[in-house]
């Protein structure tokens, strides 16, 4: 399969979209291109376990290289791992349903669609780059569609969240990139530099070298996943954004960092990862703690989902540090499941919204009985989110605790139990929440005149809600997807280990 | 031959030269309506842009004092190109100026020493160069007659070009008593650590930091920017810094090669200081023109960045780095000169809710500074990363840290105009502008250029093959 067609896709719907009239065409061809992302992502699984099941063991699957920068030694490499495939799936799956939540998207339609089928672009270019160039052009191209859909479309005070959100992931890329160059100077074939992860992984970058620039690519990619203390832009950008913009900015931009943490600064570092895993394992331990408990204080719904978003990329990082295989794996699950869930929250939280006009919890109940459809769909993505067997979240979290038990350091014991501690404050803000908004009395008398969701509602909702449930009932074929993946990761890591 | 040579070697050069006498034979001869005429020289600048692409030549003549090569040959194509862009703009300002041709006359005098400059083989041809491309953009800032700000800044920028001139003189006038020479070849011969020779060194980087705007001798930059017509703060800020810049990475790494260690650390505290200052007032501007003056100063800065690299990489970047500012920048001067022609409004708080009444300006100006920001998929992304990298090529991660962390302050203040333009409410935004078609040519132009320049990476190959460096 020929990968760039994920870059080339997206860009030719989003021009396309330009010279649409009127929201009927916008959102016709933007629905049109985001099916057609959804199937070709759906083939490329296919095709790539067809790969597998013919014998094909190379690490990376449909490769394609070609020269983009000669003198700088810089290529347009592209190929996917089973890794990638899972975040091109979930990237697919949220893009799609963040088409069919815009669908009355009143103003500036045309622009608003254009920037949400560009940012998708970025990440599909992101997540099949295997050049640290291509990787990072393709990560900032993902930042600035954010500021405008933030800053245009949304609500509350969206310039100054448009603006802390665009300046601390702009803080992040301009990190990631002191830890690029320093690794491309630190490479060495044939007296040139090079840019290519393959060709980095397969070389040792002397210890100093990775101590010194671990750090500028860890941190940078973790302000893209919320790596406490650099969180502060997610609450506040969930919150404005426009509920599309908040499903892509929590579904697919936060695992930018978390895939960039661990395909760029783990696996072309493992000697540093190693030093450096106590310090994640802290930090996301902190995260994981610190923003249950900062979800309980929370009274609007937008909040409650983009603090416990916190608290669940904390659970992807932790998954890293701990540095086994099981734990990376559950990182990768944990990826894929946060992404669906969160978008399917920020989804029912949007439809709750356009039709109430309040986010506030007090203000909200009863809503089961007047829209029912609505209100089933966030009480399964508050119960993925708590972690219930049968939905992907139960796997995901389960898997980073069983890696992360594996690791038989007594701190690392420790972060995990808190961590394990967290889920019960999860439960109780969830429930809490939950039980608030749609059961109990009807609190307004204007919520009796409220109609459930349209077809474009439903259909966003299931296709995310299908996604869930696939992981959540039969997690065997995304651990088997992700697994090879991770193999290789813990290679790295091991060789690290015997060159000590 | 020796004709043969003059012709194709100073072949740009008579060419312009060709122009501004046509211009003085047009101005003795009858009135002809100002639209015509215009349309006439952007024809003529048009040409001149194409005649400068055919037949490269590459040689030295006047006894070494006047060299050229493919380098330096594309280094003028792309002022030119530059000059014309700027023309092209300028179309609804100067249709109703009655000085329009003397404005053309003076504009390629200052074009053609900045030619002179960049071929000099020898310190006198320089310096006579620099002079005549200075002193005719003083006489052009003073444009709009009419405006005490514009003699204001005309007068500002004489004096400082003045004293800018004297210290190079000084430095020139050490350069020559300590190594005999004025040729630039045999100055590089004998350039030791000598302290006077360092002393000189030290005079003709003030001299070059003035005229490139480097944070000290950057205080005249914003006045000057402010008052002049924006047709020549456009012309001050890409063409003239381009210009002097081209010069001074040739001067650097070719004559003061010797001494790479010393103007390394000095450049390495000039580039911090200078896109640290520069990125610190713009935040505060109001005026777009001082807000676009303070971030020309910052983008000064990155290019130093990328001059300490000293590498082929070094030279290549700054080159190619020029070429995108010149188009984006260009394509931001570009907007807010139509929008001040027709208006009048100068300031980023007249541009809130500029979206809802012109969005095709706005996407111009939006693509524009997200190039100068450095924001991919545009050029500026591609020129900033290879700066920054060339500046990280000898291991100052320390440089690139801060240069990548202001960043991210040069972001929030092109941002913080991208907001006005698309977030803030205005009651009374700028009405819909109807907009000639010959500065529109030029948006499109830049903005060609701005996503093409990048995206397609045989520019900077081609560039990268000229460069040289060590």
């Amino acid at each position: 399969m020929n990968l760039s067609l994920l870059i080339i896709l997206p860009f030719i719907t989003a021009i396309v979209i330009l010279f649409c009239n009127g929201l009927k065409q916008v959102r016709t061809v933007a629905l049109i291109g985001s099916a057609v992302q959804l199937i070709m992502a759906i083939m490329l699984l296919i095709q790539y376990w067809n790969e597998r099941a013919i014998g094909n063991i190379s690490q990376m699957v449909f490769e394609y290289s070609c020269v983009w920068f000669a003198p700088l030694n810089i290529n347009f490499h592209i190929g996917v791992d089973g890794i990638s495939v899972a975040m091109i799936l979930l990237t697919a799956f949220v893009v799609i349903a963040g088409v069919l939540v815009s669908w009355t998207m009143e103003t500036l339609n045309k622009e608003f669609f254009f920037l949400l089928i560009f940012l998708s672009m970025g990440a599909y270019g992101f997540f099949i780059s295997l050049d640290l160039f291509t990787l990072f052009f393709f990560l900032e191209v993902a930042v600035i569609p954010k500021f405008l859909l933030i800053g245009i479309w949304g609500s509350g005070k969206k310039e100054y969240s448009a603006m802390k959100l665009a300046l601390m992931l702009m803080g992040g890329s301009a990190l990631v990139f002191v830890g690029l160059s320093g690794l491309y100077f630190n490479t060495n074939i044939n007296g040139t530099h090079s840019f290519d992860v393959m060709q980095i992984s397969k070389m040792h970058i002397p210890l100093e070298a990775q101590l010194l620039f671990f750090p500028f690519a860890f941190v940078g990619f973790g302000i893209f996943t919320a790596l406490f203390p650099f969180h502060t832009w997610v609450p506040d950008g969930h919150s404005s954004a426009p509920t599309a913009a908040s499903m892509f900015l929590a579904g697919i931009s936060m695992k930018l960092g978390g895939y960039g943490c661990l395909r760029v600064a783990t696996y072309l570092m493992p000697d540093a990862a190693h030093a450096y895993s106590w310090v994640i394992i802290l930090l996301a331990t902190i995260a994981i703690i610190y923003g249950a408990f900062a979800t309980m204080m929370q009274t609007d719904l937008k909040y409650i989902n983009a603090y416990s978003s916190v608290s669940h990329c904390g659970f992807v990082l932790l998954g890293i540090g701990m540095l086994t295989q099981t734990s990376i794996t559950g990182a990768v699950l944990q990826m894929v499941s946060h992404g669906l869930m969160t978008a399917l929250f920020f989804a029912a939280i949007g439809m709750i919204y356009s039709r109430t006009h309040t986010r506030m919890v007090e203000q909200l109940g009863g809503l089961l009985k007047v829209i029912p459809f609505i209100s089933s769909v966030f009480v399964i993505a508050g119960l993925c989110s708590l972690g219930l067997p049968g939905f992907s979240g139960f796997v995901a979290e389960m898997t980073v605790f069983m890696g992360s038990w594996q690791n038989p350091d007594t701190m690392y014991r420790t972060a995990t139990i808190l961590a394990c501690a967290s889920i019960v404050v999860t439960a109780v803000y969830i429930l809490r929440a939950a039980g608030k908004t749609v059961m109990g009395p009807i609190t307004d008398e204007h919520y009796f005149h409220l109609t459930d969701a349209t077809w474009n509602e439903k259909l966003a909702a299931i296709i995310l809600i299908t996604g869930i449930v696939a992981i959540g009932v039969a997690p065997f074929w995304l651990n088997d997807l992700v697994t090879p993946g991770t193999e290789q990761i813990m290679q790295q890591l091991a060789q690290a280990i015997s060159l000590k | 031959m020796i004709v043969n040579d003059f012709f194709m070697l100073m072949k740009q050069e008579l060419m312009i030269f060709v122009i501004i006498f046509i211009l003085l034979f047009i101005k003795i001869g009858k009135d002809r309506s100002a639209e015509n005429l215009l349309y006439f020289i952007n024809a003529l600048l048009l040409i001149n842009v194409i005649s400068g692409f055919i037949l490269p030549s590459e040689g030295m003549i006047f006894s070494d004092m006047f060299k050229t090569n493919s380098l330096i040959m594309l280094e003028k194509n792309i002022l030119n190109i530059g000059t014309l862009i700027i023309s092209m703009q300028s179309y609804s300002w100067l249709k109703n100026h009655k000085h329009m041709i003397e404005f053309y006359i003076l504009l390629l005098s200052t074009l053609m020493g900045m030619f002179f400059m960049i071929s000099s083989g020898n310190v006198l041809m320089f310096y006579l160069g620099l002079e005549l491309s200075t002193i005719p953009l003083a006489a052009i800032a003073n444009f709009d007659l009419d405006k005490r700000k514009s003699s204001e800044a005309a007068f500002k920028f004489i004096i400082s070009s003045a004293f800018s001139s004297g210290l190079l003189l000084f430095g020139i006038s050490l350069i020559y008593g300590t190594t005999g020479s004025l040729t630039f070849s045999e100055i590089g011969q004998h350039i030791t650590s000598n302290p006077l020779q360092i002393f000189a060194f030290v005079l003709l980087l003030a001299g070059f930091s003035f005229k490139i705007s480097v944070v000290p001798f950057h205080l005249w930059t914003a006045d000057v920017y402010e008052g002049a017509p924006i047709a020549v703060t456009s012309y001050l800020s890409v063409i003239s810094k381009g210009a002097v810049l081209f010069v001074f990475v040739s001067v650097l790494y070719t004559v003061f090669k010797p001494i790479t260690e010393i103007w390394y650390n000095m450049l390495f505290l000039l580039s911090i200081v200078t896109i640290l200052i520069g990125n610190l007032f713009a935040i505060r501007q109001e005026n777009f023109k001082r807000f676009l003056a303070f971030s020309s100063i910052a983008q000064v800065g990155f290019i130093l960045v990328g001059i300490t690299g000293s590498s082929q990489m070094g030279s290549a970047s700054v080159i190619y780095f020029v070429l995108i500012y010149i188009f984006s920048n260009l394509g931001a001067f570009g907007v807010v000169s139509i929008v001040s022609a027709l208006t009048g409004k100068e300031n980023i708080s007249d541009y809130k809710a500029f979206y809802k009444t012109n969005p095709m300006l706005s996407w111009v100006l939006t693509i524009a500074l997200f190039s100068l920001a450095g924001v991919p998929p545009t050029a500026g992304f591609f020129g900033k990363f290879f700066l920054l990298m060339a500046g990280a090529a000898k291991g100052n991660y320390i440089l690139i840290t801060i240069a990548a962390l202001n960043m991210i302050i040069s972001f929030y203040y092109y941002l913080r105009v991208v907001k006005a333009i698309f977030m803030d409410e205005n009651n009374q935004p700028i009405e819909k502008l109807h907009v000639p078609i010959l500065p529109k040519l030029a948006l499109l132009i830049c903005v060609i250029g701005i996503v093409c320049i990048g995206l397609m990476s045989g520019v900077y190959e081609y560039i990268y093959s000229l460069s040289t460096g060590f």
